[in-house]
């Protein structure tokens, strides 16, 4: 009985060697030393820009070590949601948070939320086609159709007839879409809205809608990994996703008759007519634009900015970030396939800056 | 020996306040009052579990009732929440690892109770209890670049075309689906159900098998006609008690049963299972009502479980009281 | 011997050899799961994953070390709030309780047990982190404490009531109070069979994802202190499975190689141990 048993001595000296490296032991090792709490920041929302953004928070804290900003992609919903209920210090969508939205965090905090445009993108039909790995063109019927569950094999003559001499197989198409609340979505519903009037009446926009077929991939990684493990199937997601995965892509045609594959001259093209005309919450839509060389199915992405921020150091970091963004941080955005703000856009962002206290 | 109040000839009584104070200074009843607080805080913790539970359901619950349960949609964008094609899945899922895992787990059993050599018979339950140690997420994880790749190019096909006319093997293929999930399931439920019925099984007096063996039977037949029957409580307690855990399995569901809200007869097809569901879209529940309805069905699937465990209590007790051990 | 006893000693032989093979099927499992991930996330791991932060999105290289960090950070803390109370409360359940309220203790453990995973996230989410304003390791920690409770007090109550009445009875009759015998006689004696039982507690809390996503949440970064969101193992091992970088599975399959063995190891000593410890008390 009064033997000292190993097993409890050995379990002791591991715990406690744990709770030694914990306390002394990584933070001051590997890392510079913990910052001082304010240049924590805490953001969450959206996959789309995930790339882009985790490189400028990356870009950020390799020029000022002290200042560490958290952003994790779980979604445009999240985002919004996070926001509303100030676990965050801010949010990014690109599905703009709607009116009774607006309403209900001014009524929770007192202060208005801001929309802060960060870069363009685009959402893509991307698909995995055994043997082919060409580029497709996509009539807005036709997605329309696919999305629906209406038409369900490759060798539907709604897909042949815009691709002329591209025999494709009559199998199966498997639909994947997004399972999570996402602003992905809301680009790709609100094009389809547009194009279409079932998917208008039938199914409606929002960032989770009731999709009538098809598997369901979290956040942009989600979609993108299921179709690529996938055969026969096709999703939607951000460009950068397809690109980096070296996943093929295909072309959408616009409003004016041409089909455009989604690139950073055709995106830039459909925000020409909302640079000139952008409101002052920057909350717009810029699907099926206007324009030759328009890209359909772009979108601006926003930060989702308190307009009163109690904390003054996070303030002036969140303030100092927003700046930084919208000069050098632009330049950061084109090797990853977003296209940069207009520069009308980009000077109004400047002024709106000062709105926040 | 317990310490009493100390009372002297002829002094008034302690009155009942001083009484108690008086005996807290003796180390019993202070311990005993520790140990209260601290039972007390689990009682606590477990009710105010369920009241947050019932409280943040409540936009849900008010609007639509108990159709909830029945109704088949989940639109957020028109804010119509119906928890049938969840409940569903996890159904589906559960009834699927279970006609998996029961045949596996009670013949692994058998085996183990009856045939194996103690030695080699405890050896090879060590290994499969270690099975249940291994963490959900790193089944989904195996199961992503294993099984589902596996069931997409060999099995599903094979089913389709030899069981093809059954409505549950129709259907375009996927890998993922209600079927992986389903197979991902039984694989982490059957530890459990091995290593209770192979304990119950052990505890079966050897009077009883003695006495079949006596009569002529073989060893087989003694074990299928009389051993099995008199665990046979603590079996089903054990499958009860696995068909609970994998209800509430959460992360090998949501990785590979495709995440698709809809009500199919086709094994192939995608599905959704309650935990998958809030796993996948809790933090994103952009308007109140949303999240309520999450929460909603947090408290059926949470309701289940009692259910179920409450049920497999009962049984292994019924064995307990029988006669044979407890498991 | 008549066909018909031929036949019952073929079904003997058959039925056998397939419950034999039921047993191989399992126990092939784990040497399955065992070998992928050893061939797998062997190949993945390398000093990078244990000292290097996650690197941006799409972009190759960086570790894990952040999530290796929070994921004990999370575990000291479930420790240290969820092995007092259920200690504790076993050591009242077995010791002390009263008829009526053990009953409801003891129903209550097994309610808190069914809770699944998710359910319990749900939980810590509304009482932690929706006050606090801010995911957080604390609500994390909570989260896995409150799942270490029911395991906790069964374990407690069960190996109390193991030690010989004898032991007992024999600290009382030295002329020691109650509460004097169940510390430093009772205990002492079921200590290897609890501390077991709470580091297998431990093993199977270390895996649980789902309470993690929206209480801890996730972390590029460092997390100091304990009012922060931090990475943690399984939340990295489901966020890079189900991604399409190659670069994110491969550290998927390494996390999942270092959180499996852990847990095994573990599992392994923690059994070994406690079947020593029963032998010993048998004997």
């Amino acid at each position: 009985m009064k033997k000292l048993s190993a097993f409890p001595l050995v379990l002791t000296l591991v715990v406690a060697g744990m709770a030694v490296a914990i306390i002394w032991g990584p933070e001051k090792q590997w890392a510079a030393p913990p910052p001082p709490p304010a240049s924590l920041i805490n953001g969450a929302g959206a996959t789309f820009p995930y790339p882009i953004y985790s490189k400028w928070f990356d870009e950020y804290h390799k020029l000022h070590p002290d200042i560490q900003i958290n952003y994790q992609s779980i979604g445009s919903g999240g985002g919004i949601r996070q926001v509303i209920a100030g676990t965050v210090d801010f949010g990014a969508s690109d599905g703009p948070m709607t009116d009774e939205q607006l309403q209900d965090y001014k009524g929770k905090y007192g202060h208005d939320i801001l929309h802060f445009p960060t870069v363009l993108g685009a959402d893509v039909p991307t698909y995995n086609i055994p043997g082919f790995r060409g580029e497709l063109k996509f009539t807005p019927e036709a997605l329309a159709g696919i999305f629906l569950g209406k038409i369900t094999k490759w060798n539907d003559p709604d897909i042949a007839r815009a691709n002329p001499g591209v025999n494709l197989t009559g199998d199966d198409i498997v639909v994947v879409h997004r399972s999570d609340g996402s602003g992905t979505t809301y680009v790709w519903v609100d094009y389809l809205s547009k194009v279409s009037e079932e998917w208008k009446t039938k199914v409606g926009k929002g960032t989770s809608v009731n999709w009538p077929v098809g598997l369901g991939g979290k956040g942009n990684e989600g979609v993108a990994g299921l179709v690529k493990q996938t055969p026969n199937s096709i999703g939607y997601v951000e460009l950068i996703y397809a690109i980096q995965n070296n996943m093929p892509y295909g072309q959408v045609r616009n409003s004016s008759g041409s089909f455009v594959k989604a690139d950073l001259l055709s995106v830039t093209a459909a925000a020409a007519g909302a640079a000139k005309e952008m409101p002052d919450d920057f909350r717009v839509s810029i699907t099926n634009a206007p324009g030759k060389n328009a890209y359909p199915i772009a979108s601006f992405t926003w930060l989702l900015v308190p307009s009163t921020i109690q904390d003054g150091a996070k303030r002036k970091v969140i303030t100092d970030f927003l700046h930084w963004m919208l000069n050098d941080g632009q330049k950061l955005a084109e090797p990853l396939a977003y296209a940069r703000l207009p520069k009308e856009v980009v000077a109004k962002e400047m002024k709106a800056i000062s709105g926040i206290k | 020996m317990a310490s009493t109040t100390v009372v002297v000839e002829g002094a008034p009584r302690p009155g009942r306040a001083r009484a108690f104070l008086l005996r807290l200074r003796s180390g019993d009843e202070v311990a005993h009052l520790i140990t209260l607080v601290f039972a007390s805080a689990i009682f606590l913790i477990t009710v105010l579990l369920v009241f947050e539970l019932y409280r943040n359901s409540a936009l849900a619950r008010e609007k639509f009732g108990w159709n909830f349960l029945v109704t088949r949609t989940w639109d957020p964008v028109f804010e119509d929440f119906g928890a049938l094609p969840f409940v569903f899945g996890t159904v589906v899922t559960s009834a699927v690892g279970l006609l998996i895992a029961i045949p596996l787990g009670v013949g692994a059993a058998i085996f183990l109770a009856e045939m194996a050599p103690a030695r080699i018979s405890d050896a090879l339950a060590f290994l499969i209890e270690l099975l249940a140690a291994v963490p959900s997420v790193i089944y989904g994880l195996l199961a992503i670049f294993t099984l589902v790749p596996l069931l997409r190019t060999v099995v599903q096909p094979f089913l389709k075309k030899t069981l093809g006319f059954l409505p549950l093997f129709q259907g375009p293929n996927y890998g993922v689906g209600l079927l992986a999930a389903g197979i991902i399931l039984a694989i982490m439920i059957v530890p459990f159900i091995v290593s209770i019925s192979r304990e119950v099984l052990m505890a079966v007096p050897v009077e009883q098998r003695e006495a079949a063996l006596a009569l002529g039977a073989t060893r087989w037949e003694s074990t299928w006609k009389v051993v099995v029957p008199y665990a046979r409580a603590g079996i089903l307690g054990s499958i009860f008690l696995a068909m609970a855990r994998a209800l509430g399995e959460t992360m090998a569901v949501t990785m590979v049963i495709g995440n698709d809200p809809k009500i199919t007869s086709s094994l192939f097809a995608p599905g959704y299972s309650i935990a998958a569901v809030i796993a996948n879209e809790f933090t994103e529940a952009t308007s109140d009502l949303y999240i309520h309805a999450l929460i909603e069905l947090g408290l059926v699937l949470f309701i289940l479980t009692i259910i179920l465990n409450g049920l497999a209590r009962l049984l292994i007790l019924a064995t307990q009281r029988k006669g044979t051990a407890h498991p | 011997m008549n066909y018909r006893t031929v036949w019952r000693k073929s079904v003997n032989a058959v039925m056998f050899s397939l419950t034999g093979l039921c047993t191989l099927l399992t126990v092939c499992i784990l040497f399955f799961i065992l070998g992928y991930l050893v061939w797998h996330g062997g190949r993945a791991i390398n000093w990078d994953f244990f000292t290097k932060l996650p690197k941006p999105v799409g972009e190759t290289g960086g570790g894990m070390a952040n999530a290796i960090v929070g994921s004990a950070k999370l575990l000291l803390l479930a420790t240290l709030t969820g092995v007092p109370v259920g200690f504790m409360g076993g050591v009242y359940l077995a010791e002390f309780g009263g008829k009526t309220f053990s009953f409801l203790v003891r129903y209550m453990t097994d309610l808190l047990n069914g809770v699944p995973s998710i359910v319990m996230g749900i939980f810590a989410y509304t009482m932690v982190v929706l006050p606090m304003k801010h995911f957080s390791t604390l609500a994390g920690g909570l989260a896995l404490g409150v799942m270490m409770i029911p395991i906790a007090v069964r374990s407690t109550e069960e190996f109390l009531r193991t030690v010989p009445v004898t032991l007992r009875e024999g600290a009382l009759a030295l002329g020691a109070s109650k509460w004097k015998a169940i510390a430093t006689v009772v205990i002492p004696a079921a200590f290897r069979g609890i501390l077991t039982g709470i580091v297998l507690d431990l093993a199977r809390v270390a895996g649980e994802t789902a309470p993690l996503l929206f209480t801890a949440f996730n972390n590029r970064f460092w997390s100091p202190g304990w009012d922060q969101p931090t990475a943690s193992l399984p939340v990295m091992i489901f966020t890079y499975a189900i991604a399409p970088y190659e670069d994110w599975h491969r550290q998927a399959w390494a996390a999942g190689l270092v959180l499996l063995g852990l847990v095994l190891l573990t599992n392994i000593t923690a059994r070994v141990v406690l079947a020593r410890k029963l032998s010993s008390v048998a004997g």
